[in-house]
């Protein structure tokens, strides 16, 4: 059954929406991700254009993440404070997203500047997560796991504006949760993801936090964030598709209900480890595309 | 629902009956008059289910001829780029700006184009796509660095089904009437489109007529894009609404189950 999107201008079939988000809903079921870095290339790959693909994904991610963080809400593991400072640098870098990606389109360059980041981005965090995992998955079979300490001291402690986070059980610089706020927020708006797949390792190894906390305070900084984008993507660039929202969105309400059931029977680190493959395996597709040589060499833009 | 119905009543051809015998009625007085052409509707709707549509041109010649129909699209302005390899990865490295280019273009004749009309008709009235005015500023690109570039243009267009590869045909029924079909696809733009109807004698066109055909959405995609368009703010704020609200009711399903 094909449905007609009406800010994408093209018609697709229903039940491939449907199927995308329920397979994107599985996997953040299964993983505790929000899917966007997989969405945003799956749209693409069907032929929506990048711009309504990276704006929807925004809007979509505001559902999922609202749904994600009532749940952490419930158990208490939401550090609104740390939340609420992220947030100011979420603003200000996904407010400069927008008008990068606005720039950069008007230049011809962003498929390539989306491309770029997700190949990246992706192959940092997916080589990260697979070294992570296997390397715990090794340490389990020789020993039992050592003790850390909460954090190392570093230079990043020196910096000024020390702020207290109770829940976080940490005592930094409020500059710190703003930059990596910025960064994220800014790859949001370029990258159509909720970063929660950047946000939280940073959270864990730059700013210290306990993984408790990290998850619930991510996606509570994400909503915000990817309200901004919608808001702002719908405001300057007309991009944001509602019905291709709803759409993916009533597929990843039910995915995420198996993929939840199915992670539960998988263990922690084969999880990680899969879905560092996962990762990379887009990242590399995306890469190899960048690299082949175009079927024509001449492209339309968008019109100005 | 109901606009899906006469779509397909109207691409399964139903109207033509009808429309010959208006046609018949009316030969007296139209005898006057070389050429007579008309659609069999004037307006496209793009609704939910939109996957494309036909439609039918039918009309009727006075003695000799043959018939040529050149569908076009509203104009506008398009951005090229050129991909180029820079450290092994292929980026948009120039751009172009073409004024003026078809959303649209289908071409339909009762034979083969070249021997229908001279080279100087072809050229004038742009029938066939190699004939379309596609033109760079002369500072900008020289004459055959400029055919490359309306050429990748036009490829893409045929890429995107907009610009039909095989031109169509115009079925004689009879000496007099003729008909063809004209399919948009689904990913057509919106607009008004202008459809022209050459009859030509000898290579020379002897008598011309140009019908409008509407294409726009309506219903629920019209007020969605239309909304989207005026009220941008507002459209975002209920994007974020409907997100929200539909987190929320997930949630409420999630903690049931």
């Amino acid at each position: 059954m094909q449905i007609y999107l009406p800010i994408a201008e093209m018609s697709v079939d229903v039940f491939l929406l449907l199927g995308m988000g329920g397979l994107i809903g599985f996997l953040s079921g299964a993983f505790g991700v929000g899917g966007g870095f997989l969405m945003t290339p799956l749209l693409i790959f069907i032929g929506i254009p990048p711009a309504v693909a990276v704006a929807t994904g925004a809007n979509q991610i505001v559902a999922s993440s609202v749904s994600g963080v009532l749940a952490h809400w419930e158990r208490g593991n939401v550090d609104v404070k740390m939340g609420l400072v992220l947030l100011i640098g979420g603003f200000c870098g996904s407010t400069s997203g927008i008008v990068l990606f606005s720039f950069l389109r008007g230049a011809g360059q962003i498929d390539l500047v989306i491309s770029l980041s997700y190949v990246v981005f992706l192959g940092i965090i997916g080589l990260l997560m697979l070294w992570e995992s296997v390397r715990s998955i090794r340490r389990r079979r020789v020993a039992a796991a050592q003790r850390r300490k909460l954090h190392q001291h570093t230079w990043v402690h020196g910096l000024p504006f020390k702020m207290r986070f109770r829940r976080s059980k940490l005592y930094i610089s409020a500059l710190l949760p703003i930059a990596i706020g910025f960064v994220v927020g800014a790859l949001t708006a370029i990258m159509g993801v909720g970063g929660g797949f950047i946000m939280v390792p940073a959270m864990i190894y730059l700013l210290g936090m306990p993984t408790s906390v990290v998850v619930g305070t991510s996606l509570f900084q994400i909503i915000f964030v990817t309200a901004n984008v919608t808001f702002l993507q719908a405001y300057a660039n007309q991009t944001v598709d509602v019905i291709l929202a709803i759409l993916l969105l009533a597929g990843a309400v039910v995915g995420a209900q198996f993929g939840a059931k199915a992670g539960a029977r998988l263990r922690g680190e084969q999880l990680r480890g899969l879905l560092a493959v996962l990762v990379l395996l887009v990242s590399a597709k995306l890469f190899f595309d960048l690299l082949a040589t175009p079927e024509d060499l001449y492209v339309l833009g968008v019109t100005p | 629902m109901s606009a899906r119905l006469t779509l397909n009543l109207t691409r399964a051809g139903g109207g033509m009956a009808a429309v010959c015998l208006i046609l018949f009625a009316t030969a007296a007085p139209a005898r006057a008059q070389a050429l007579v052409a008309d659609l069999s509707r004037h307006f496209v709707a793009i609704t939910t289910g939109f996957t494309g549509a036909e439609v039918l041109l039918f009309g009727a010649v006075e003695g000799e001829g043959d018939v040529v129909v050149v569908v076009r699209g509203p104009d506008h302005r398009v951005v090229v780029h050129r991909k180029a390899r820079i450290l092994g990865v292929w980026v948009n490295a120039a751009q172009m700006t073409f004024e003026h280019v078809p959303s649209f273009y289908a071409v339909a004749a009762s034979g083969p184009l070249a021997e229908i009309a001279s080279e100087t008709v072809r050229a004038r009235h742009e029938l066939g796509v190699e004939y379309l005015r596609l033109r760079l500023p002369p500072a900008k690109a020289s004459p055959n660095v400029a055919l490359e570039w309306r050429k990748g243009l036009v490829r893409n267009y045929q890429r995107l089904g907009l610009y039909p590869r095989e031109p169509g045909t115009v079925t004689f029924l009879g000496n007099r009437l003729f008909r063809t079909r004209i399919t948009l696809p689904a990913n057509v733009p919106t607009g008004v489109y202008q459809v022209q109807t050459y009859l030509l004698r000898h290579g020379r066109i002897v008598s011309a007529q140009t019908t409008p055909l509407s294409v726009s959405k309506i219903g629920t995609e019209a007020v969605i894009s239309d909304f989207a368009r005026r009220q941008a703010p507002l459209y975002g704020l209920i994007a974020i609404t409907v997100a929200l609200v539909a987190g929320w009711i997930a949630h409420l399903a999630f903690r049931k189950a």
